[in-house]
């Protein structure tokens, strides 16, 4: 099958980890890596695997439309409101890595097929990716008070951009937990360790609800957790549901593959798995669209 | 000319730690009274962990932080009023915008002593909002001088007007101290301080070992009220810093009213080294967890003295309280298999 082709843009942490993943990938084609200094880590891994490189930022593509598809923007919520103006007129579908709150938000293991329909799609955040879910399952089976989410990482696991934005994470977890959870009273608190060994990610939820109902949630968990675990490998249930204290915990940890971090930062690892999970399916929409209009096609 | 002290009072924030956040805005409104008659320079209020932290997690408080924030300030004149911020729990637009609009003088802008760099844009907009910004680093005794340093230096390029660190565990001892204080004191151009917990006794010797080091800030609550062993106990504090030669310009008698007064309205127990305190200073655990563990101990059937401990080796950090019940489950999980 034809391979979709993607431009990665931005070469931080979050880029060059997705640069490995499309490389894996059986669907996807990485077009181009895109930076701003030839001489970042990032930038020397891309030139190494022997992908086409640019220092030139969203001039690459605006110079060369037709070489991509569709962009990941790995930059920051501020820069991607100007790319998204270049990328909206080329016609790009962009999958937004950064918490700007501009595209539609998407939890695949919620909402994926909708999002095909967007072109500008945004992953919300990693502390998002690891507890909506849990927030979702929850809502289906509680009438719920209340959500919070406490997400713990490992310091070498976030760079600059992350701890400079870190009020956008908060604000854009706790309004994407409301949007699925159907709770309108969130909070999302973010704790970064430095321990050495570096700790896992490991994301705890809780919630007031009206009438505990664990049973119930305990099944919606299991199989939400099952959805994740289809894309995201080192996602794993820890403790709960449980009821304690007068309130509902769940608990999981998130390994990553080690692809460009190691593994202890789930945190990359899940917000780019989710991210190539959508291109995959981008992908896969299109080629099946190309097939049915050949199939279609007039014979002559 | 005696050395002058600035004195920064947490009572009605480290406070709220002993009393699972439950001050009342007509508690905080009677302390602050009595602050402001002692000229205590700076009363810090709210939330245990700060601006925003009212949470599951941490602990909900019994009233909002602006609620606090008001009670308290109707009643500062002289006095400031400052707050405690942890970016992580609070934002700028949720919690800083309405902080300064409320009245508050003073920002400490905290962070675990190796994340200087998550409070760039929080001390940013405290310095342009004209306000008096602080920098903090917590749980201090995790890493070396040299790194204090670095952080540091960090938060003084942000803005910061001065720097103080934080014996979030009480672990330090006296020598721990003159040598990190002594370090920064050379590295800054900014005013360096001290906070203070008394889970080994050192509280007070560790803060005249600071002023002695160099440290111009220090932190102290009256009868010591805050997490787990308590603070610096500020009247003690006051009464040798003056036999020292010092001044904090603090009305030494009003202040051992102020403290009677918080005694028998706000405290519930007067803290004290208990057992528990000095495992948890040993282990090197934040001071805040004590009412956490206490319960998850009895909940999980484990020693709170094993819970502690294993919660030091596992180099948890403040905000971490959700490991607590982690690793209650755990030690119980091994018990059983046993």
């Amino acid at each position: 099958m034809k391979k979709l082709k993607v431009a990665i843009l931005g070469s931080g942490n979050i880029g060059t980890d997705l640069l490995i993943k499309t490389l894996r990938s059986p669907v996807l084609e990485c077009a181009a890596f895109i930076g701003r200094n030839l001489s970042s880590p990032g930038m020397t891994r891309a030139n190494s695997l022997g992908v086409k490189i640019s220092d030139r930022g969203i001039e690459a593509i605006r110079s060369e439309p037709d070489s991509c598809d569709l962009v990941f923007d790995a930059t920051s919520a501020i820069d991607h409101r100007h790319h998204w103006s270049v990328l909206q007129s080329l016609g790009k579908i962009v999958i937004d890595m950064t918490p700007s709150k501009i595209g539609t938000m998407c939890i695949p293991a919620i909402n994926l097929d909708p999002c095909l329909d967007q072109r500008n799609v945004n992953m919300v955040t990693c502390g998002g990716q690891a507890s909506i879910p849990l927030a979702h399952a929850l809502g289906r089976t509680h009438e719920v008070d209340y959500v919070e989410v406490v997400s713990s990482i490992a310091s070498r696991s976030s760079g600059p951009a992350t701890r400079l934005n870190i009020d956008e994470y908060v604000e854009t977890t706790e309004d994407a937990l409301a949007f699925f959870s159907g709770c309108a009273k969130t909070k999302t608190i973010l704790i970064q360790n430095p321990a050495v060994p570096c700790i896992d990610m490991q994301t705890t939820l809780f919630a007031k609800v009206k009438q505990p109902n664990l049973e119930a949630l305990d099944r919606e968990v299991k199989a939400i957790v099952a959805k994740i675990q289809a894309y995201v490998p080192g996602y794993r249930l820890l403790a709960g549901p449980v009821y304690e204290n007068n309130r509902i915990v769940i608990m999981v940890k998130v390994q990553g593959l080690g692809d460009y971090l190691p593994r202890y930062a789930g945190n990359l690892d899940i917000i780019n798995c989710a991210a190539i999970a959508t291109a995959e399916a981008f992908a896969n929409k299109n080629e099946k669209k190309d097939t049915d209009q050949r199939s279609h096609a007039p014979r002559r | 000319m005696k050395k002058k002290i600035l004195i920064s009072d947490p009572t009605l924030r480290d406070g709220n730690h002993a009393v699972k956040h439950q001050l009342t805005a007509e508690q905080i409104a009677r302390y602050a009274e009595a602050a402001e008659a002692a000229q205590i320079p700076i009363v810090e209020v709210g939330h245990g962990n700060g601006l925003g932290a009212s949470s599951l997690q941490v602990g909900e408080s019994a009233v909002g932080d602006m609620e606090m924030l008001k009670a308290a300030r109707r009643k500062l004149v002289r006095s400031k009023l400052g707050v405690h911020v942890m970016p992580g729990f609070a934002t700028i637009r949720k919690d800083i915008e309405k902080a300064v609009e409320v009245g508050v003088d003073v920002f400490r802008v905290g962070a675990h002593c190796t994340e200087a760099d998550v409070t760039r844009r929080h001390i940013g907009y405290v310095r342009e909002r004209g306000k008096e910004v602080y920098g903090v680093l917590m749980m201090s005794h995790m890493v070396s001088k040299e790194t204090l340093a670095e952080e540091s230096l960090k938060m003084e390029s942000y803005g910061a007007e001065g720097i103080i660190i934080m014996d979030s565990a009480g672990a330090y001892l006296p020598s721990d101290v003159t040598e990190r204080i002594a370090e920064l004191v050379k590295a800054l151009n900014i005013p360096v301080g001290f906070h203070g917990h008394n889970n080994l006794g050192m509280a007070v010797a560790n803060s005249v070992a600071a002023a002695e080091a160099g440290a111009t800030i220090l932190d102290g609550t009256v009868r010591g009220f805050g997490a787990g062993a308590g603070n610096t106990q500020l009247e003690v504090l006051i009464a040798v810093l003056d036999k020292m030669g010092y001044s904090t310009g603090i009305d030494f008698y009003k202040l051992l009213d102020a403290a009677e007064i918080a005694e028998r309205e706000i405290m519930k127990v007067i803290p004290a080294i208990q057992s528990i305190s000095i495992v948890s200073g040993l282990a090197g655990v934040f001071s805040g967890f004590s009412k956490h563990v206490e319960r998850a101990s009895k909940e999980y059937g484990v020693d709170p003295r094993d819970l502690f401990f294993e919660l030091g080796r596992r180099k948890v950090v403040a905000g971490q309280e959700d490991l607590i019940i982690e690793v209650a489950m755990d030690l119980a999980g091994k018990k059983v298999s046993r």
